[in-house]
């Protein structure tokens, strides 16, 4: 327990009298820190994006305005029974009217009503279970016929289209963007990691004659380690902490108001606030502290 | 005022016990040598030999000095005596043991049984002259309370209880080599090495220091000084270890003077060495 005293006021000394290292160091990790708190969530987010894609893809099979109800019925079975097919959802005309009706604003809701008829068609919207089963569905709903030309299963469809092309290209952009942010994830954490690495060592450098001295008097190796340790870990905690402080700055003054209008921030809000400071503060201490013991190991040769 | 007289009673009296086990300690019999080397060869890396077959023997409670010129391989001896290097054949023995058979987990331990004092003094320089001294005590593990007691009391046993609170650079050359023996010093250990321990300061200055040395020689400590100043080792009438190109060229034990107190010790060194006495720097 006195040990324990020792080696805290120690380190405190160690910080107090070696002052600007110390913040060099405690701005290395807040930057760093600050970095990973930023592109965690970005890079999860993406991914989860990506996923919400993937998930949004499906068919729609547009009706001839004369299909009649009958024959409405039947093909509902009939999608109904192609493999890879979650659930069939018909919308109809007016149904149709509505949902353009809600996505519009002013003038333009305005100049739809003006319309004596309704031009929108009706249609089936077709949940795919995966987003690769698509083209096998569609064949399945129009197979391709001896002269070319796609001939549906029932003659009520009009046009059988699917997001596949789009689809294609999100997910394959949304995948471009995950694996660049990847790299830059993991090349930023490498270069912060020898950041932190080099500071602590220029600042146990800086102090490697008190170290000799400190052997020649006879401390054992981990009696002169275990300040510098605890002098990691105090330089860690503070950097992490001043880091979190601006994240969460960050999140109430400009995510937070931002999600509340537009629903892409809001996904950006994927990852927990607290499990990310929490996983921030214990890397960042776990990697000063270690920085410091390791670096030492140079200086405690015999 | 109480408190002061009860301390200093106290220090008078742990010195006496000191003196005392020293002089049982000679008396037993047969203890082997603090100090044996058998043939000790350090050859640097680039196949400089800084030491070429060394064999000495150094007794308990001894006051001897190794003398050479630069580069002779004195520095390289104290060196292999703490173990910092090791030699690249032959034997270093610190009370009879192969220093270079122990594990590098044991050298810290040998080392707290050696005192040693540099020309450069090797204080830390972010710590007061108190926190100095008591940094070797908390090296061993003492007792807070035994901190409290033995610092101060080697601090005014080297004459700096004025300067406690200082740090180094606010002290001078001799000032700052008083702090390193009360650092070397302050565990007691067995046996003090001194490596140009006078080589920074003016002949004055240098005298208090040797007067220091010696005194903490009586106390029954083995004392082994390397000097270049052969002047200074002509006049002290102690045993004189001579190197030259990393042999052992002479090995003289002059005898005389042994049971000469520190003061009278002080005033022939400033006689034959022609300085007048400056009481300031001298403690007591």
């Amino acid at each position: 327990m006195t040990r324990l005293l020792f080696f805290v006021s120690e380190a405190f000394r160690a910080l107090r009298r070696s002052a600007a290292p110390s913040v060099a160091a405690i701005v290395t990790i807040v930057v760093t820190t600050l970095l990973l708190g930023v592109l965690i969530p970005v890079l999860k987010a993406s991914e989860d994006k990506t996923s919400d894609v993937r998930e949004q893809i499906g068919l729609n099979v547009y009706l001839h305005d004369d299909a009649t109800k009958a024959e409405i019925d039947a093909l509902e079975r009939k999608l109904l029974a192609i493999e890879h097919v979650d659930g069939v959802e018909f919308i109809s005309k007016n149904e149709a009217a509505k949902i353009l009706a809600g996505r519009l604003e002013g003038d333009l809701r305005n100049s739809l009503k003006e319309l004596k008829s309704n031009p929108l068609p009706a249609s089936f919207a077709i949940d795919i279970d995966d987003p690769d089963n698509l083209r096998a569905v569609s064949n399945a709903i129009a197979p391709v016929g001896a002269d070319g030309e796609p001939e549906p299963i029932s003659p009520a469809i009009e046009e059988v289209r699917d997001a596949r092309q789009d689809a294609s290209k999100i997910t394959r952009v949304t995948g471009a963007v995950t694996v660049v942010l990847g790299i830059l994830a993991v090349l930023l954490l490498v270069a912060s990691l020898l950041l932190v690495g080099n500071t602590i060592r220029l600042s146990i450098y800086a102090r490697r004659r008190e170290v000799e001295v400190m052997r020649l008097v006879g401390a054992t190796n981990w009696f002169i380690r275990w300040p510098f340790i605890i002098e990691g870990v105090i330089v860690g905690l503070t950097g992490a902490a001043i880091a979190v402080a601006i994240l969460w700055l960050g999140k109430v003054t400009v995510v937070d108001p931002l999600s509340e209008n537009f629903e892409l921030v809001d996904s950006f809000s994927t990852m927990g606030f607290a499990p990310l400071v929490i996983m921030l503060i214990a890397s960042a201490t776990i990697v000063s502290a270690l920085g410091s013991g390791i670096t030492l190991r140079r200086f405690l040769r015999v | 005022m109480a408190l002061t007289r009860s301390r200093k009673r106290t220090s008078a009296r742990t010195r006496g016990r000191a003196t005392q086990l020293a002089r049982e300690r000679r008396t037993r019999q047969p203890k082997p040598p603090i100090v044996a080397l058998r043939d000790a060869t350090v050859v640097y890396p680039g196949g400089h030999v800084a030491l070429e077959r060394v064999s000495l023997e150094i007794e308990r409670g001894e006051f001897a000095f190794v003398v050479g010129p630069t580069g002779c391989g004195k520095s390289t001896l104290i060196k292999m005596l703490i173990r910092e290097i090791q030699p690249a054949s032959g034997k270093v023995l610190i009370a009879g043991r192969d220093i270079n058979q122990l594990p590098a987990s044991k050298v810290p331990l040998l080392r707290r049984r050696i005192g040693t004092i540099f020309q450069d003094f090797k204080l830390l320089p972010n710590r007061t002259v108190y926190d100095n001294v008591a940094y070797a005590l908390q090296v061993i593990g003492a007792s807070r309370a035994e901190i409290r007691r033995k610092t101060p009391e080697i601090i005014r046993l080297v004459g700096l209880q004025s300067k406690i609170h200082n740090y180094p650079d606010q002290l001078s050359g001799g000032e700052q080599q008083r702090v390193s023996i009360a650092r070397a010093f302050v565990n007691h250990p067995p046996l003090l090495l001194a490596d140009e321990p006078t080589g920074n300061l003016d002949p004055e200055t240098s005298i208090g220091i040797m007067q220091l040395l010696y005194r903490i020689n009586r106390t029954g400590t083995t004392v082994l000084v390397v000097t270049h100043d052969r002047e200074m080792v002509d006049k002290m009438r102690r045993r004189v270890i001579a190197l030259e190109d990393g042999r052992l060229i002479r090995d003289e034990r002059v005898g005389g003077y042994h049971d000469e107190s520190t003061r009278e010790f002080a005033a022939r060194m400033r006689h034959e060495l022609g300085v007048t006495p400056d009481q300031a720097d001298q403690p007591e």
